[in-house]
């Protein structure tokens, strides 16, 4: 199963450390392959370091593409991340 | 990493001579890790695997480190080791440096090295500050892994030793450092710190050996088993040479061996001036392995033996036979006709292997050289001993450092007697031939030379803390090294009283800083009338050479000319173009 789909990020400091950790606790949880794409850029979001460099600051618009069984739960999961502005201001 | 392949950086050249051969990093604070190429692709797997196990290591190491936090009320530690935690987990952190070993066949320590160094450059890209500091976290848990895998190194494979002969690559080094090494086995130093008087520099030239400081941040750009060139005589270093850089340095290097020999082909004839003045010129030494180069280049005696090494960087302090022992051997070797044994001066920038000794906030104004000696007399006078009865073997001359007031050689005299009354009383013969002087070196010291000519029987002007007390410049402070400047006008009078108040009570005056090895000073001291100048070996043929050259007539309407000049650029200026114009070939040899 294929999803796709946009997470807006619309918290005070974007997507910042402790924000992308929160996000890799996520994806790390699914079997499914999880890609952030955001202009040219498309990157591994189960890898701390490349969510960072994707550099995603607060009215950032990322979009979202996971593969596999679990795809949906996951994207649930993040989508409800954002929304709730990954619990920060 | 790759582009640094011959790559130039340009620092202070300060001991000449051309060192072809591997970087050695010298690091006293981290476990040294080694970084090299890989002798066989096939070893790549082991490397691969080595990573790994260091990652599982550095894992397991931040989770305990959380386990003993999570007691505590603390949560911005742990939100920050939970990310280093996810950042070992990173897939793409641990494949770029697996790409890295095998794209470059390096260990994986080199390989993580470039793996940090890279995200240093993209983070560095980034627009939010936040997220840029993060490099922090990534630079953390890199040293983290480096440190595992050397650490496991030390344990399985032996550490890379110095028994090869290298360029040692360093920060900056101390007495502690250097007496470490297996100095016979240094080709060169290059340095990151450092400048004409520091240590680095000092050990260099009495070694002869190439030596390149002030290079700021080659320690972060050289790695162990890099092949490097390093020309001390214009301070460049050349990083991974290409085979025909190296053809042209061996050449260099061969021609600075020839120059050098013909600089030695006189070394050995008198500082006697065409008007038949004559300067004693010894030589500054450190250890009694110089002696042989001492002599080599043609000096008349000892004129500085430091005597701190037989004290630092040591389980237990040196003996007295130890001490007697090292004396013999600076004393009786002919031809040098006399040797001037320091008492130790510790404290300041020399380190002491003793714990018990704190350490200070500005040493050198501390408790250093006589303080320390007259607080702790029975080390003191443990090296007395051993001078006093060394002196049979030959002309010895006692100095004791950092004197500031009558008092204190007072003291010292006192100790001096009472040791020497103790050795009699043994029935140990103790010789009748010893000189005692002080050494000039703090200022209170050159505005007091009068009184205190009266109490000794010369004096030895040390012009690197003179300088550095007179003008209040750090020297070791790379930010202010450019006001260090000899030919100061209030250090030139400094010394001109203190020679005169010492030729008025008729006692001869030395100077043994690295005042008296640059040949740009030669004729201002010569005017001074410097009796004896003391500097390492390498300097001692130049500066004989433009004493032959000159005569005290012609030196004294320079110094004439300077001596009412109150700037410093005017002075330098004068000395300068009057030594071009007149010892162009000596200034030019060798």
């Amino acid at each position: 199963m294929t999803i796709r789909g946009t997470l807006n990020i619309n918290n005070k400091l974007g997507i910042h450390a402790r924000v992308a950790a929160r996000l890799v606790s996520v994806t790390d949880r699914y079997n499914a392959d999880v890609f952030f794409k955001k202009g040219e850029q498309r990157i591994n979001a189960k890898n701390i370091l490349e969510i960072l460099m994707l550099s995603c600051p607060q009215g950032s618009v990322v979009n979202v593409e996971i593969e596999g069984a679990d795809a949906a739960e996951m994207f649930r999961e993040l989508e409800s991340l954002a929304a709730e502005k990954f619990g920060e201001d | 990493m790759e582009s640094k392949n011959g790559l130039l950086i340009k620092g202070i050249g300060v001991s000449p001579g051309i060192a072809i051969g591997k970087a050695y990093i010298f690091d006293q604070m981290d476990a040294q890790a080694s970084y090299y190429k890989l002798e066989n692709p096939s070893r790549v797997g082991d490397e691969i695997e080595r990573l790994k196990h260091a990652i599982e290591t550095s894992i397991e190491q931040i989770e305990s480190l959380k386990s003993e936090l999570l007691g505590f009320e603390v949560n911005e530690p742990i939100c920050i080791l939970d990310m280093q935690i996810t950042m070992l987990k990173d897939a793409s952190f641990v494949e770029r440096t697996i790409e890295k070993i095998k794209e470059h066949c390096v260990n994986a320590e080199w390989a993580m090295g470039m793996t940090v160094d890279t995200y240093k450059e993209i983070f560095s890209r980034l627009d939010d500050e936040y997220i840029r500091e993060r490099i922090s976290d990534v630079q953390a848990i890199g040293q983290r892994i480096i440190r595992n895998l050397s650490g496991e190194i030390n344990k399985r494979r032996k550490p890379v030793s110095t028994a090869e002969a290298v360029i040692i690559v360093a920060k900056d080094l101390s007495p502690a450092d250097t007496a470490q090494m297996k100095i016979d086995h240094v080709q060169g130093f290059v340095t990151d710190a450092g400048s004409q008087t520091s240590h680095t520099t000092i050990v260099a030239r009495s070694l002869g050996i190439p030596a390149v400081v002030g290079m700021e941040k080659v320690t972060q750009i050289l790695r162990t088993n890099d092949d490097i060139i390093v020309d001390g005589a214009t301070g460049l270093v050349i990083i991974n040479p290409d085979v025909d850089l190296v053809r042209r340095y061996e050449v260099k290097k061969q021609d600075y061996l020839i120059a050098h020999k013909e600089l030695l082909i006189d070394a050995h004839l008198p500082a006697i001036t065409k008007d038949n003045y004559h300067i004693k010129i010894s030589c500054n030494i450190e250890f009694p392995e110089e002696i042989p180069a001492a002599i080599k280049y043609g000096a008349d005696g000892i004129g500085l033996y430091r005597t701190e090494f037989l004290y630092i960087n040591r389980q237990e302090l040196a003996n007295e036979q130890e001490h007697l022992d090292n004396y013999r051997n600076i004393i009786s070797a002919p031809p040098l006709q006399w040797a001037t044994i320091r008492t130790f001066d510790l404290g300041g920038d020399k380190f002491y292997s003793n714990p018990k000794l704190a350490k200070e906030m500005n040493p050198q104004m501390g408790l250093r050289a006589i303080r320390f000696c007259l607080k702790e007399e029975g080390l003191f006078r443990m090296q007395l001993r051993a001078i006093l009865q060394a002196a049979e073997n030959g002309k010895t001359k006692i100095l004791f450092p950092m004197i500031s007031s009558i008092e204190e050689i007072r003291k010292a005299k006192n100790i001096l007697m009472s040791v020497k009354e103790e050795l009699l009383e043994e029935g140990c013969p103790v010789s009748e031939n010893i000189k005692i002087g002080v050494m000039i070196e703090v200022p209170a010291a050159a505005m007091l030379a009068k009184e205190l000519a009266r109490e000794v029987d010369f004096f030895s002007i040390g012009t690197n803390d003179l300088i550095q007390y007179a003008l209040a410049i750090d020297r070791s402070n790379e930010h202010v090294t450019y006001l260090y400047e000899p030919l100061h006008p209030a250090v030139l009078r400094l010394i001109k009283e203190v020679v005169d108040a010492g030729h008025d009570a008729g006692i001869e005056v030395a100077m043994c800083g690295e005042m008296a090895g640059d040949p740009m000073n030669t004729v201002v001291l010569l005017a001074l009338r410097i009796d004896e100048m003391s500097m390492y070996p390498l300097a001692i043929p130049r500066v004989k050479r433009i004493i032959r050259a000159s005569s005290l007539q012609d030196a004294e309407s320079l110094l004439k000319s300077i001596m009412p000049l109150g700037s410093v650029e005017e002075i330098r200026k004068n000395v300068e173009n009057y030594m071009h114009l007149n010892f162009q070939k000596e200034l030019l040899t060798g």
